[in-house]
């Protein structure tokens, strides 16, 4: 082992030279690697051409082949049909229950790292670790009661409220890593000016904790934006739809019209593609750090 | 434990000097205390308390000692739900572990591509379950779906209307939906292996499998223990997916716990009944995440840290 870490002392030509052996080991890898690109690729692409076809055009052209006529007709079908009122409560239970969420977390991650040694602190970390691994299928039966008794049932703030809830242990987590590794000195510095810790969390924590605020904040809003139980359970009238419910209902009403369906979905998803382009970096960065140890 | 905390603090608040530290920032942490309790903690304590009793889902709940238990347990759909997800659970990960581990170690290897594979690679992830059932509803139709579009006879069957093939569709969407995330996960833990043991391994003359098998898979152990509690436990979980492409059928052929737990109390009114498969949704959750965690033989906190 002596010799290993000998050899291994950052020679960057070595280095090269160890990783293209290591590739070339890989070929099954990279042919699966490019194989499944095609695969996570055709349905996509099929979604945003059928899209563009119209209902005639889909049952008479090959199912992969690019419009020969294309149409805006299917988009004019699905904005007549609600879907920015659908759009607009995805919105707001996106924003209101993310917001509050990672603002809460922050807080809590907050106070369990400067708080270290509280035994009240370390309980509320114990029980958010244990929160991990509740799933919300398995609770939804005493969510929906609870809802009912707060005569919530059928609104927006229905959905808000458990998505808040589920947030919190994961967010906790993750912020509190990074909240961890601020290096000590500064805290002291903030003290020393005489902030408060309110202060102190506010104009020291928040900006240095930006990139797993982003995370965080991309992770849940994914999640929630694409939530399918909560609104499925908490709510019944078309009013209150939020888009996952919303795109099976027109499953129903367009029945076979499947490029109206095909637009509904690329216009749907469309927001979430634009925020991750923004995002991107942060968000695989910060959820593939730390699996790999 | 709990008797040593108290000299811990008094120890540390003279050392550096900020007595009631803790005490000042104690309260940032009630609000998501209290969100978490109110909707966590107290519906999973009220999930065993539901499960001792008989409500319809509107009227009164009404206490009725394990009537619900017997009810659930005696139910002979209960044995083929519990089949119906193992099922999709092993098959799953069965399919997505070596194509992710696979896919990982090339990402890793190849820098020039990862940055534009990872970026495609994680579209699949933005979509919502319905989404992507829904998408490939259609494009399983046999005579507008992939079948005709590639001009492929043995892709052009009634794939959502026979029993065994219905299965293979969820484990085939379930691994588009996940395969890439599992990928980037491998391929961030084969980056941080020493490249000093290629190297060491080289010198000693071991080919290329034998340094996938002696090298790479022992040093990505945790990563393929975290990765396949996420899967597993995930599985238990798959509701959407089930919902909107097959809705538990042909028959109940998909109809896996968290499906029947739904139909048990949403539909069949039998809230009682739900709330003991809900029950049993739990305790096979920690008790599969406990046993990969043994696996592994590490603690789980260092396992989920930065997820």
């Amino acid at each position: 082992m002596a010799t290993v870490t000998v050899s291994g002392s950052g020679n960057a030509q070595r280095r090269r030279g160890a990783g293209y052996k290591l590739s070339k080991l890989n070929i099954f890898g990279g042919v699966f690697g490019w194989l499944w690109l095609f695969i996570v690729m055709i349905p996509i692409y099929w979604i945003v051409i059928t899209s563009f076809k119209t209902q005639a055009n889909y049952f008479i052209t090959n199912t992969f082949a690019p419009p020969s006529d294309p149409t805006m007709d299917n988009y004019k079908t699905v904005l007549d049909n609600e879907i920015v009122r659908y759009f607009l409560n995805s919105v707001v239970v996106t924003l209101g229950a993310v917001v509050p969420a990672v603002l809460i977390s922050f807080m809590a991650a907050y106070a369990i790292i400067r708080g270290i040694g509280n035994r009240f602190l370390r309980l509320t970390n114990s029980l958010f670790l244990l929160g991990l691994a509740i799933p919300l299928q398995a609770v939804i039966i005493p969510v929906y009661l609870i809802i009912i008794r707060l005569k919530l049932y059928d609104t927006l703030l229905a959905i808000v409220l458990p998505s808040i809830a589920f947030a919190i242990p994961l967010s906790v987590l993750v912020l509190s890593n990074f909240i961890r590794d601020v290096p000590r000195e500064l805290f002291e510095s903030m003290r020393m000016d005489g902030a408060t810790e309110w202060g102190t969390l506010w104009r020291l924590a928040f900006p240095l904790t930006r990139p797993a605020l982003v995370t965080v904040t991309i992770y849940n809003a994914l999640g929630i934006w694409n939530g399918f139980l909560l609104p499925l359970v908490l709510t019944q009238s078309a009013d209150q739809r939020t888009i996952p419910l919303a795109l099976v209902n027109f499953q129903g009403q367009f029945g076979v019209n499947t490029p109206a369906i095909a637009a509904s979905i690329t216009l749907t998803t469309l927001p979430i593609i634009i925020l991750y382009a923004i995002g991107r970096r942060q968000l695989l960065s910060g959820l593939t750090a730390g699996f790999g140890k | 434990m709990t008797t040593l905390a108290p000299p811990a603090v008094r120890v540390q608040e003279p050392t550096t000097a900020k007595g009631g530290r803790s005490g000042s920032v104690v309260w940032m942490a009630i609000p998501a205390l209290l969100m978490f309790i109110a909707f966590g903690v107290i519906p999973l304590l009220g999930v065993l308390g539901l499960s001792f009793t008989t409500w319809d889902g509107i009227g009164d709940i009404h206490p009725s000692g394990l009537d619900s238990w017997t009810a659930t347990l005696k139910d002979p759909e209960l044995p083929h739900a519990i089949w119906v997800t193992f099922e999709i659970m092993a098959l799953s990960w069965l399919v997505q572990t070596p194509i992710s581990i696979l896919i990982g170690v090339f990402l890793a290897a190849f820098k020039k591509y990862r940055g534009f594979l990872a970026v495609l690679y994680f579209i699949p992830l933005l979509l919502s379950s319905a989404a992507i059932s829904i998408t490939y509803k259609a494009l399983l139709d046999p005579n507008f779906g992939l079948g005709a579009g590639f001009g492929v006879e043995w892709l052009k069957q009634d794939w959502l209307g026979d029993s065994k093939l219905a299965v293979g569709v969820l484990i085939f969407v379930v691994s588009w939906q996940y395969i890439p995330f599992h990928s980037l996960i491998y391929q961030g833990a084969v980056r941080q292996i020493p490249t000093s043991m290629y190297e060491a391994s080289m010198i000693d003359g071991a080919g290329r499998l034998r340094q996938f098998f002696s090298i790479t898979l022992p040093q990505i152990k945790y990563t393929i223990i975290t990765s396949s509690t996420l899967m597993v436990v995930g599985s238990l979980t798959f509701f959407d997916l089930i919902y909107v492409l097959t809705g538990g059928g042909p028959g109940n052929a998909t109809r896996a716990l968290a499906l029947q737990m739904y139909q048990k109390g949403f539909m069949a009114n039998l809230m009682g009944p739900a709330s003991c498969i809900a029950v049993i949704l739990v305790l096979a959750g920690v008790l599969l995440a406990q046993l990969l965690r043994r696996l592994g033989g590490r603690g789980d906190e260092s396992q989920m840290e930065g997820v």
